[in-house]
């Protein structure tokens, strides 16, 4: 019984190994990086900092991302109703119109309001 | 497979909330802006059309979608409330809107949207269902909070009410996730029958109170009420401080009466709530210099008084929150529809002391703010006084004298607040000159239908404390 588990012991220890050895060879072959002072730097993961994270960039990214999460989540209850199609029939078939239906509408109201307009 | 057309009939009130916010905000973009009337027009027809509809739902009493609402009086008499409530906003807000060059259909989608998800609060049957409901109204709220984009205080009130409405959803909804966990139900007819761990269950039902009363602003949990009501536009603090308060005391009290155990658990928690809400709005309302802040105050104190009603944990009782909730919500929405009108443009005349002067100038204008201040402090002849007395009433009949003597001396504390107002209006002179306009048409409108219902209310309360009666008797 317990020889079916072997193959997790293996995936265990190549799961450890791998970072460890990763780990161990990079420290004979990588550059010393206390040399470049991005040690001392804040969010240090080998890339100098550039510029201040504060910078300001579009609201529009806000709109788009906003937007996208709606259609996003759109998509996600579809994919319930599909796997029970045949289950839920014709009830089910009106009803996910019905909400793509109201999505469409929401879909004209940000189209005609200029959302979607980049410039 | 298909729901039966009865449970439609049963949600009649929200699919035409729905339906009618989804025409607005459709119509919004291809209406020309000089006929902007138009989309106010359809959103009236929409809460009115809400009226007709759950008229036609009190046909069909009964539950719906497998025990998820339930149509009866009592949701039916709150459905009357909020559907009212949104007509009213509906109307007062037009002028405003116009005045501030707000005027965006989505206004008033949103104040559907927020009245259909009330609508869900009040026949909820089932706690993520009430959860669902909550949400869509609290969210239509936030948006509504922060419409006066370009001015920092309506965004200030905004966030605040977003942070702090959210931090108050996740009470309630960690409260119906531990009830689940003990009882392994959220329908609240099975959570008495359901045998589970007792702890739990408190734990989650406290929880839910809490969640609850930061949506009724009740003390400890009322600290974010007067920034949100000052700084939000004004038609919006008249809706928040009567329709989501309404549903939110409507869920509170389905819950309370359906299950023992929480009737059990809450009463000493609504009798310290109700002591600590009425003394915080009332001594609060004191030092006030803003209007908006001090009707703000007294909105909390308010909600100690329905409380008071709460604890009393009898029929009486409920319905004398019932009544008090209409009442309440036609004095406050009577009273920040005149302050709406007096602010001017930019809301900028909103200080007591601006108000002097305002019994000569404008006369019909302080005729209408001191009988809704009366109402508010609950001299008789107005509604307020009658809503008061049948909450007093109750409460001695459930020989909580201690809480009715907390309740007459805040009602003594409220007097100072809100006759100075009526002090200043008619015994200063102004110190400023202020242009009078002319009530507009519609704001009129709302105002004689406040003042008239409160009035109505206030000489002949029977038919409607017969209705609250009849609806206070929730199924347990």
């Amino acid at each position: 019984m317990p020889s079916r588990y072997i193959p997790i012991l293996i995936y265990a220890i190549l799961a450890a190994a791998f970072p460890a050895v990763t780990l161990i060879i990079f420290k004979f072959i990588r550059p010393d990086s206390t040399s470049a002072g991005a040690k001392l730097k804040p969010y240090e993961c080998g890339i100098p900092p550039e510029s201040d994270a504060r910078g300001r960039y579009s609201v529009r990214f806000y709109i788009v991302a906003i937007l996208f999460v709606i259609f996003d989540v759109e998509t996600i209850f579809l994919f319930p109703w599909a796997v029970q199609f045949n289950a839920l029939g014709l009830y089910g078939l009106v009803t996910m119109f019905v909400f793509l239906g109201i999505l469409i509408i929401g879909y004209i109201w940000l189209y005609k309001k200029g959302a979607l307009e980049w410039v | 497979m298909f729901a039966p057309i009865e449970d439609l009939y049963r949600l009649a009130p929200e699919l035409v909330l729905c339906t009618f916010g989804i025409l607005v905000m459709l119509a919004e973009p291809f209406v020309p802006r000089k006929r902007s009337g138009l989309v106010a027009f359809l959103a009236l027809l929409g809460a009115g059309a809400a009226l007709a509809a759950t008229r036609l739902s009190w046909a069909h009493p009964g539950t719906a979608f497998y025990g998820l609402v339930r149509v009866d009086d009592f949701s039916i008499f709150l459905h009357f409330v909020v559907g009212a409530v949104a007509v009213l906003v509906i109307l007062g807000s037009r002028d405003y809107l116009e005045r501030e060059g707000l005027h965006r259909g989505e206004f008033y989608a949103l104040v559907l949207f927020a009245t259909a998800g009330m609508g869900v609060m009040v026949s909820a049957q089932e706690l993520v269902t009430a959860f669902i409901g909550l949400e869509i109204s609290s969210i239509s709220s936030y948006i509504l909070a922060s419409f006066r984009r370009n001015v920092p205080k309506s965004n200030e009130s905004a966030m605040k009410y977003f942070l702090l409405g959210s931090f108050a959803t996740s009470f309630f909804l960690y409260g119906v996730a531990l009830v689940y966990g003990a009882t392994g139900t959220t329908l609240l007819s099975r959570m008495d029958s359901a045998s589970g761990n007792p702890t739990l269950l408190r734990l989650g039902l406290g929880m839910i109170f809490i969640g609850l009363a930061f949506k009724v602003a009740s003390a400890p949990f009322q600290l974010w009420t007067p920034d949100v009501y000052e700084g939000a536009p004004t038609p919006v603090t008249a809706l928040l401080s009567s329709g989501p308060k309404a549903a939110a005391f409507a869920l509170l009290l389905r819950i309370f009466d359906t299950v023992f155990a929480a009737s059990q658990l809450w009463v000493w928690a609504i009798w310290v709530s109700a002591a600590l809400t009425m003394f915080a709005g009332n001594l609060a309302a004191l030092v006030q210099s803003n209007v908006k802040r001090m009707l703000a105050y007294s909105s909390i104190a308010h909600a100690g008084y329905i409380l008071v009603a709460f604890a009393a944990r009898n029929e009486i009782g409920t319905a004398a929150v019932l009544f008090y909730l209409v009442a309440y919500a036609l004095m406050k929405l009577g009273a920040f529809t005149m302050v709406t009108h007096l602010g001017g443009e930019g809301e900028r005349r909103l200080e007591i002391n601006d108000y002097a002067g305002l019994g000569s100038q404008q006369p019909a204008a302080a005729a209408f703010l001191t009988l809704y201040l009366f109402s508010l402090l609950g001299l008789p002849v107005t509604a307020g006084f009658l809503g008061k007395f049948y909450i007093f009433n109750a409460a001695l009949k459930s020989h909580l004298v201690w809480l009715a003597v907390l309740l007459a001396i805040n009602t003594v504390i409220s007097a100072y607040y809100y006759l100075r107002v009526i002090v200043v209006m008619y015994m200063r002179e102004p110190q400023k000159e202020w242009a009078a306009t002319p009530i507009p048409r519609a704001v009129g409108l709302v105002l004689v239908l406040t003042a008239a219902g409160t009035l109505y209310l206030g000489l002949f309360p029977n038919y409607l404390m017969e209705f609250a009666t009849q609806s206070a008797v929730l199924p347990r």
